[in-house]
């Protein structure tokens, strides 16, 4: 239990910003340091002393992507004096219409680098530490330990259920974000922050105390299934260096009994909702009231079994947890057919009449799409193919065209090739394959392969 | 018995948000009449209501995207009068008038 405990010796700059915020102010401003952060030190609440406590503070942003850009800009502008960013990947070009901290000049680079170069150019004075690889199980605790206070910036939930073990089990405060299409969610998490297993008077909850069980693997969707407008997401980003400067700033995150009874505030759930095909409004901001810490909680809860040298040894799974798609196949190799092959077979006139269904969604489609191809969006497809079983009737009602010949073949492709599997599969329950007569086909790898393979121009989203 | 037109109602407003309006016509906001009480003479609590809404108003012939064994699915947030819902009972709270219920799917893109 020892190990769980917020009194483990601290990192030394750690402890450092702990004894300036008990000294009062530890040493002067520079001048450069006055001029630059004058205009936020004379807010009523900030002052020499907070910007003081950011100056000595250690901040960690975990994903460098359209929250943690945003984020990012707002806590290297604030001062705080040393900002750690962890991502693995590298800049893309789709990447750029919300991620504002990379240029069209950085891309291919490291998205750390990158952003620590627009954030440097920004404001010279923090140490900026890169890390630049995935946050896991085995990495996670040594990294998250050299920070005062973590960001989680990131975009799966096997990612955050980690991200918010860890920072219980090493008494860190946690600022979490997330945003998909039109909608951002943001919480503060264990904050002000106490040692697991506490539980009896008002401690804060952390991600599992309000989210117990992640959603079912297909039920996610994706920035780059579902797209992502970068206003909302820009706006989560900014709104979490906003709450992770307020904590830093007035010492919340320093464990301690003070800070507690300080901050018996309700635990807030803020939600970001706006529509496209609207021009002013409905857009909202809901500040849903959470639940404390719980008593059952399987990381912070009284028989939490969750240790920091578990989760290094892979235990609990995270990946199982979330139950994180594989790329494993269940259909046969004769039911599928890689793009380049069913592109040569269609030149060589072995495949004359076929239906070709194209799952995307049709914002995917309009862009461009395989010649003869019908475009059937995957989730259009599976409320139909639920009617059909819930009412009964003709599977083939399913297909958007009936040929002549019923038992002409059906290839399916996507996007990436796991929709059009799911697709080939509901098409054979439905008896579409006509007992076996007719082939229905999984054109593999979806679009991204038809541009590898087939057509480099092909423009791909 | 009373027949159904004249059983009380309780005006309450239904929210969804997340992707979750998705499964409701892409309609983010309902004005709801429910039945005060369940087949059993019950008031009605919020079990009921889900199993009302996706009765009378989902759309969607995936259910299991919205309730799976009956209860609502993991990731999904209800907040009652934007509070969470294990503040207020969860399923055995009784529906009042003019409460305003909330789905919410949690995000998890960045």
């Amino acid at each position: 239990m020892g190990e769980n405990m917020g009194n483990q010796p601290r990192h030394s700059g750690a402890t450092a910003a702990a004894d300036l915020v008990h000294d009062g102010c530890g040493r002067r401003l520079s001048d450069g340091e006055f001029d630059r952060y004058s205009r936020q030190m004379i807010v009523p609440g900030m002052g020499k002393e907070g910007q003081l406590r950011l100056i000595n503070s250690r901040l960690l942003i975990i994903g460098a992507g359209g929250l943690g850009c945003p984020a990012g800009q707002y806590i290297a502008g604030a001062g705080v004096g040393t900002i750690g960013i962890v991502d693995s990947d590298v800049v893309e070009t789709s990447n750029l219409h919300r991620q504002v901290g990379h240029a069209t000049a950085r891309i291919g680079m490291k998205k750390v680098d990158s952003l620590i170069t627009h954030l440097r150019g920004l404001n010279p004075l923090p140490t900026y530490i890169p890390h630049p690889f995935h946050i896991t199980s085995s990495n996670a605790a040594d990294i998250i330990s050299q920070y005062d206070l973590v960001m989680d910036c990131t975009d799966n939930p096997a990612t955050r259920y980690l991200i918010s073990d860890i920072c219980v089990l090493l008494c860190k405060p946690l600022v979490s974000a997330a945003s998909v299409q039109k909608s951002g969610q943001l919480i503060v998490l264990n904050c002000p922050p106490a040692p697991q297993g506490l539980v009896d008077g008002k401690y804060p909850p952390c991600y599992r105390c309000c989210f117990r069980k992640p959603p079912p693997a297909g039920s996610m969707i994706s920035c780059g299934e579902a797209g992502i407008m970068g206003p909302v997401v820009g706006m989560m980003g900014v709104a979490q260096a906003g709450e992770a400067i307020k904590i830093l700033a007035s010492a919340l995150h320093v464990p301690s009994q003070d800070s507690l009874e300080r901050n018996l505030l309700q635990p807030t759930l803020l939600i970001y909702t706006y529509d496209l095909e609207s021009a002013v409004g409905p857009y909202s901001f809901r500040a849903l009231k959470m639940g404390g810490r719980k008593k059952n909680c399987f990381a912070c809860g009284e028989n939490s079994t969750l240790t920091l040298s578990g989760i290094k040894a892979g235990s609990p799974n995270y990946e199982q947890f979330c139950s994180v798609p594989t790329s494993s196949c269940k259909l046969p190799p004769e039911e599928r057919i890689t793009a380049a092959a069913y592109h040569e077979a269609r030149e060589r006139g072995e495949i004359p009449e076929h239906i070709l269904i194209d799952t995307r969604e049709k914002e995917h489609f309009s862009f461009g799409s395989i010649e003869g191809a019908v475009n059937v969006p995957f989730g259009k497809f599976l409320m139909r193919a639920a009617v059909l079983k819930r009412d009964g009737g003709s599977g083939s009602d399913i297909l958007p065209t009936k040929p002549a010949n019923v038992d002409a073949p059906i290839f399916v492709v996507c996007r990436r090739g796991l929709d059009s599997q799911e697709a080939v599969e509901k098409l054979k329950e439905l008896g579409v394959d006509n007992g076996g007569r007719r082939k229905v086909i999984d054109i593999m790898g979806g679009m991204k392969a038809w541009k590898e393979e087939v057509d480099p121009t092909f423009p791909f989203i | 018995m009373t027949n159904s037109l004249e059983a009380p109602t309780i005006p309450i407003t239904v929210d969804f948000s997340g992707g979750l309006e998705m499964l409701f016509d892409n309609q983010r906001r309902y004005a709801v009449s429910l039945p005060a009480t369940d087949a059993n003479g019950k008031p009605a609590n919020i079990s009921f209501l889900i199993d009302h809404l996706c009765r009378t108003l989902m759309k969607d012939p995936r259910a299991d995207l919205f309730v799976l064994d009956r209860h609502i699915r993991p990731g999904i947030l209800v907040l009652i009068n934007d509070a969470d819902w294990e503040l207020e009972g969860e399923e055995a709270y009784e529906i009042q008038p003019r409460d305003n219920i909330l789905f919410v799917s949690t995000l998890h893109g960045g």
